[in-house]
């Protein structure tokens, strides 16, 4: 293989991980705050939706990024409604998300199937984007700059910063934190709402990037390969990375099998190849004894203070 | 500002009620600097939801509250921290996977560097002589280490009212005697504190003033060091302490209960694994299982109940039946009953009506079931039973366990093992949470089992309990029993060095020993 | 005036039975506002896809055929609800159930006799319980989370469907079209009288009766609702959690696939891509919106079911998007979870506090 090939390759593999990447750093803060948000495809969904829709209407895919982050907040607003404010039980209610985000996407995208949008080039000046050997660093569109920078992002917030120590300690023990005087409920809610914006940013990602057009169910399940992506990580966001470099390899392998000479091998094994993965992957972990104690301690749990 | 007279803290007429409860009524009292003031009262006489208000984790719904003259309102914790309250809880607010350093850390309000804070915490365990290491993970911490973490985290605030709510129930006496003189250190230093508890006996050793609480009203007022443990008990339940009715001159038949070299590896990260544990409980005996919290009672509530089996059949054994590899519902077949320490969601579910709860532990001894199919109308009856037995205060069969009180429920889940007639009960906490009259009654059915034959095993963090019921009893520390000890010839010390000493500090509890040896 | 919530001393009976009626009252109320609001005909879209199929005697035989998969697929995972496992790949284990009993149908095309029926059932209840027993091993041995697991396997589920079809199965005598031989008579599941309706409706209300009494009369349903409501409280009373895994996962793995060969042996008659449409994603709501209960569960069905014949409905008459029942299935659950607080709470509407200073 030379190396247009491997470039191309790579290519495909940072296109592939790249919104399970925005996804699942959004969910692992959502669940270091101690909230389980099942409804990630959903958001996803109605981030694709929306950031095509926008994006064909004013013609700039900035905007419909920001918008598809706005959408995805919004959807997890229901949510979050829902799960913290009305204590709903969060894996019922992530699953209804989801099921809405399919139904909403479908019948908002149902008059935008069949345009298309122009895609956004890459980040930095050709003289690098385009060189022979450096465009390996330099020659991907601005969203995967911005995940590489979330990444830093969230680590040194959850790591460095007081705000993400009391988000750590809210998904830890909340009724400590509530005792000492922390608003869980508040911390909680400005989590799931970047849990969606990040879902929503990772699902247009499809939309405008990947394919780009708007087609029903288009995220087909990655939004659930972020959630394992979370597991997989163990709440880590520099694990997460690598996490989700690895399924972008697993996810374009139907891609690459035809180029390698693997014409044999049917493509819808191929195609399931990433699901399996993930439950090989999630069973491989939990061989570990520690993973169940990296969990936050309250994942899950719904939380009522009492007056 | 302080004239020598001004109150550190006055309260007039605080008045706090729940749906169905009038938890605080028109209560007053007042606190000088530098005082040392018990709040004393049972279980659910209101002295938790008093002191949330004075925290302000709640709002009082009339009545006033002045701290140095001033009237507050205080709105929240973080206002009460900033005028000068500190509060440790009797439910640690700590955060297990963090260090000792970041849970101080989110306990004060303004951001400061790790360094900067590290240095001002040493800087506190250096004056009132404590040892702790702000770099160690709390998961691997004693419960009294947690408990100073705590009250370090209050100290750094330069409290000038420090609220210490039931702090010795997880305490050995060693750690107790530690943290008086900690607690004295500060009241010399003009900080007055809010001491809470139901510990009588520590209340005359340490507190200058007393206010007795009692179903939300204050009932009397007294200087401690001038009542007796007794009359400030009689004040706190109303009424004159019922004895326990022990037969002076009952004697222990066979043994019935005999454990042999039992050992089981802790289920998870924190637990504590059991150790070659061997006893045996005779007909008619009551063999008491003292120690501090986390020692692994709840490991060998677990082995004994047979909610974990273990891998050796003779480990466990009932009459001289084999049993250690059965599961609880087995074992049940086998003669013996069980109380967890937690009554929701383990000793009984608390969406559950009574009757249903019923069905969860008595439906093989008592028949509930043809066939796999349930007959609701024996479990309703055996409910009614042990209800009317047990005077247990319900509306009925039909109830859910949630709607009972918690000294009602206790009673519920004694009656309905009881009445199974064990030939072995094995109970952790039997009067966990419960009020003086439950706990008597609780404790007078026990003795009443034991003389009816039946072998008993009871695990307790309260050592005056054990004292009170136990004919034999041993100490459980770091997973290992003691020999066992003879009630009556044990001292407090003694049992109390079985127990750990002061945790976490061997030169500490090296030091006491020789200290109480050489007095 | 400020609303506030108050515990309830112990869970209100009349609000668990009327919450579920609440959710569907408000999906149309909101659901009318919101397709207006999207320019669409919203009072017209409630009245198509909520009131049309029930009041039109000619669709009440679809309505049971679209409830009768419903039914058997939501009675299996409310056992697993109940006990807290949440096995939400129902749509994986009915595609493989489905699967199952059509390689039976393929491998007996030639023969016939009474057997063959059966056995394709029992195939399709077999291949159901075989592909939950991969979440329930993982779970029951490795602690992995069943939701993930079982999720994942309807993707692959899918690509196993389409695989056959596009390969192995493929009808030799079907023009190359991606599909399984037509079944015969004997792989067929006979119609009642003469309606349309197949033997797999009055099959699935009789499972469903069946489960109701399980569940609420013996020792087993009793084990499913304490291993679900107190896990510790269940080993005390000497349950076992990893055998309960085990039942659960199977009996809904089970039921799905019994629901899927029904479906290829009634309305199909083959296997075909297109089989997967969603009845494991909306047994989920029919589950909750039945309250885990058999009887709530056959009544809620038959309310999806409506929808799902409603939503055609609009599709021809008012130019609804084919969406849009998925929507209003999704609200009914929002609804159903929001108003869920009612059970244990109550609505105060009260004076402005009064503060302990002035």
């Amino acid at each position: 293989m030379n190396e247009a090939i491997l470039i191309a390759i790579l290519v495909t593999v940072v296109g592939a991980a790249t919104p399970i990447l925005l996804a699942g750093l959004g969910e692992l803060v959502v669940e270091k705050a101690g909230v389980l948000n099942l409804g990630v495809e959903g958001m996803m969904l109605v981030g694709a939706v929306t950031g095509f829709a926008v994006t064909t209407m004013t013609g700039a895919t900035f905007i419909g990024i920001v918008a598809a982050g706005l959408a995805g907040a919004g959807a997890s607003m229901i949510f979050g409604f829902l799960t913290l404010t009305l204590t709903a039980n969060q894996v019922a209610t992530g699953l209804a998300l989801t099921i809405f985000g399919v139904g909403l996407s479908s019948l908002i995208g149902a008059g935008f199937v069949g345009q298309t949008v122009t895609v956004l080039g890459p980040l930095f000046p050709p003289a690098l984007a385009e060189h022979e050997h450096l465009r390996i660093l330099f020659g991907y569109d601005p969203v995967v700059y911005f995940s590489f920078a979330m990444t830093l992002v969230v680590a040194w917030f959850l790591r460095r910063t007081r705000a993400g120590l009391i988000l750590r300690a809210v998904g830890e023990n909340d009724a400590s934190a509530h005792s000492i005087g922390y608003s869980v409920i508040g911390v909680r809610y400005m989590a799931v709402a970047f849990g969606g914006a990040m879902a929503g940013i990772g699902g247009c990602y499809y939309s405008l990037f990947l394919t780009p057009m708007w087609a029903e169910r288009l995220t087909a399940g990655r939004g659930w390969i972020a959630l394992a992506l979370v597991v997989f990580a163990a709440w880590k966001p520099m694990r997460l990375l690598a996490g989700a470099y690895l399924f972008g390899v697993v996810m374009t392998l139907e891609l690459h099998a035809k180029a390698a000479g693997f014409e044999y091998v049917p493509p819808e094994f191929l195609a399931a190849m990433p699901y399996l993965a993930t439950i090989v992957v999630l069973a491989l972990i939990s061989l570990r004894k520690s993973v169940g104690a990296q969990a936050p301690a309250c994942l899950g749990k719904p939380f009522k203070p009492s007056t | 500002m302080s004239d020598g007279t001004t109150r550190r803290l006055d309260l007039k007429g605080i008045t706090k009620a729940f749906p169905g409860v009038l938890a605080n009524d028109d209560v007053s009292f007042s606190v000088a600097p530098g005082e040392i003031h018990a709040l004393l009262g049972e279980n659910g006489a209101g002295k938790s939801t008093l002191v949330k208000m004075i925290y302000g984790i709640m709002q009082p719904d009339a009545g006033e509250i002045r701290f140095d003259g001033e009237l507050v309102h205080v709105a929240s914790p973080k206002a009460a921290r900033a005028m000068g309250v500190g509060m440790v809880f009797q439910h640690f607010s700590l955060f297990e996977p963090m260090t000792v350093l970041e849970n101080i850390a989110l306990g004060l309000d303004e951001a400061i560097s790790y360094a900067d804070l590290e240095a001002r915490i040493r800087e506190v365990l250096e004056t009132y002589q404590l040892s702790l290491d702000p770099h160690r993970t709390v998961a691997t911490l004693s419960v009294g280490e947690r408990q100073r973490i705590e009250i370090v985290r209050a100290l750094l605030l330069e409290p000038r009212l420090l609220i210490m709510d039931e702090p010795t129930s997880v305490l050995t006496p060693q750690e107790v005697a530690q943290l008086f003189d900690t607690l004295r250190a500060l009241a010399a230093r003009g900080c007055s504190i809010l001491y809470i508890s139901h510990k009588l006996h520590e209340i005359v050793e340490l507190c200058h003033s007393a206010t007795i609480l009692r179903g939300g009203r204050v009932v009397a007022e007294c200087d401690p060091r001038a009542e007796s443990s007794r009359s400030m008990a009689e004040m706190m339940i109303g009424g004159a302490l019922k004895e326990i009715e022990k037969a002076a001159d009952r004697s222990f038949g066979v043994e019935r209960f005999i454990v042999g070299g039992l050992s089981l590896e802790a289920d998870d990260a924190f637990g504590t694994s059991l150790k070659d544990i061997s006893f045996s409980v005779r007909a008619g005996e009551i063999f008491g299982v003292a120690g501090v919290a986390g020692n692994g009672q709840n490991e060998l509530m677990l082995a004994l109940s047979g909610e974990r089996p273990v891998e050796s059949a003779g480990a466990i054994n009932i009459d001289g039946n084999p049993v250690g590899t059965l599961n609880a519902e087995k074992r049940r077949r086998f003669g013996l009953c069980a109380v967890p320490e937690e009554r929701n969601g383990h000793g009984a579910v608390p969406g559950f009506s009574l009757s249903d709860n019923a069905i969860l532990t008595a439906r093989t001894r008592k028949n509930m079931v043809r066939l796999g199919v349930i007959d609701a109308g024996v479990a309703e009856s055996y409910t009614n039973e042990v209800i009317g037995g047990f005077a247990v205060k319900t509306t009925g069969a039909k109830a859910p366990a949630s709607s009972l009180s918690g000294g009602n429920l206790q009673k519920f889940i004694m009656g309905r093992e009881i009445m199974q007639a064990p030939d072995v009960l094995v109970v952790s906490q039997p009067t966990w949470g419960v009020d003086a009259g439950a706990a008597a009654a609780i404790h007078q059915e026990l003795v009443d089992l034991a003389a009816r034959g039946s072998a008993i095993v009871v695990i307790s963090q309260d050592l005056d309990e054990l004292m009170a019921i136990s004919d034999t009893m041993a100490v459980m520390n770091e997973g290992k029993l003691s020999r066992t000890l003879a009630v009556g010839e044990a001292s407090v010390d003694e049992i109390g060095l079985l127990m750990g000493g002061v945790h976490g500090d061997p030169d500490a509890t090296a030091d006491y020993a020789g200290a109480t040896h050489a007095a | 005036m400020r609303l506030e919530l108050v515990k309830r001393k112990q869970p209100s009976r009349a609000m668990l039975y009327l919450t579920p009626v609440f959710s569907v009252l408000l999906t149309m109320v909101v659901g009318a506002t919101i397709f207006s609001l999207l320019g669409y005909d919203g009072p017209g879209a409630v009245w198509n896809i909520f009131f049309v199929p029930a009041l039109d005697p000619n669709k009440w035989q679809d309505l049971g055929i679209k409830a009768a998969p419903l039914i058997l697929i939501a009675i299996g995972l409310s056992v697993g609800f109940r006990a807290n496992v949440w096995n939400i790949g129902a749509e994986g284990q009915y595609v493989i159930g489905g699967l199952a009993g059509t390689g039976v149908a393929l491998a007996t095309w030639q023969m016939e006799g009474w057997w063959i029926l059966p056995l394709m059932c029992l195939a399709g209840v077999a291949g159901g319980m075989l592909y939950a027993a991969i979440p329930a091993f993982l779970k029951t041995k490795l602690n992995v989370n069943e939701i993930l697991t079982s999720l994942m396997l309807t993707y692959v589920s899918v690509q196993l469907l389409y695989y056959l079809m596009r390969g192995p199965w493929k009808d030799p005598e079907g023009f190359n079209f991606p599909q399984s031989r037509m079944f015969t008579d004997s792989q067929m599941l006979p119609e009642i009288g003469n309606t349309f309706v197949h033997y797999g409706v009055p099959i699935a209300f009789l499972v469903a009766l069946l489960a109701w009494f399980i569940l609420s009369k013996t020792v087993f349903g009793f084990e499913i609702r304490v291993v679900g409501a107190a896990p510790n409280a269940a080993r005390y009373g000497g349950f076992n959690r990893t055998r309960t895994i085990w039942t659960s996962l199977l009996a809904a793995g089970g039921l799905a696939g019994f629901a899927g060969i029904l479906e290829a042996a009634g309305p199909y008659g083959q296997m075909v891509p297109q089989f997967p449409t969603g009845y494991g994603f909306t047994a989920i709501i029919v589950a909750f919106l039945g309250r885990l209960h058999p009887v709530g569960i056959m009544l809620a069905a038959i309310i999806l079911a409506i929808s799902y014949v409603g939503g055609e409905i609009a599709q021809s008459s008012i130019g609804l998007p084919n969406a849009a029942s998925g929507l209003f299935q999704a609200m009914m659950l929002f609804f159903l979870l929001a108003t869920d607080i009612l059970v244990n709470y109550r609505v105060r509407f009260s004076g402005v506090r009064s503060g302990g200073a002035a």
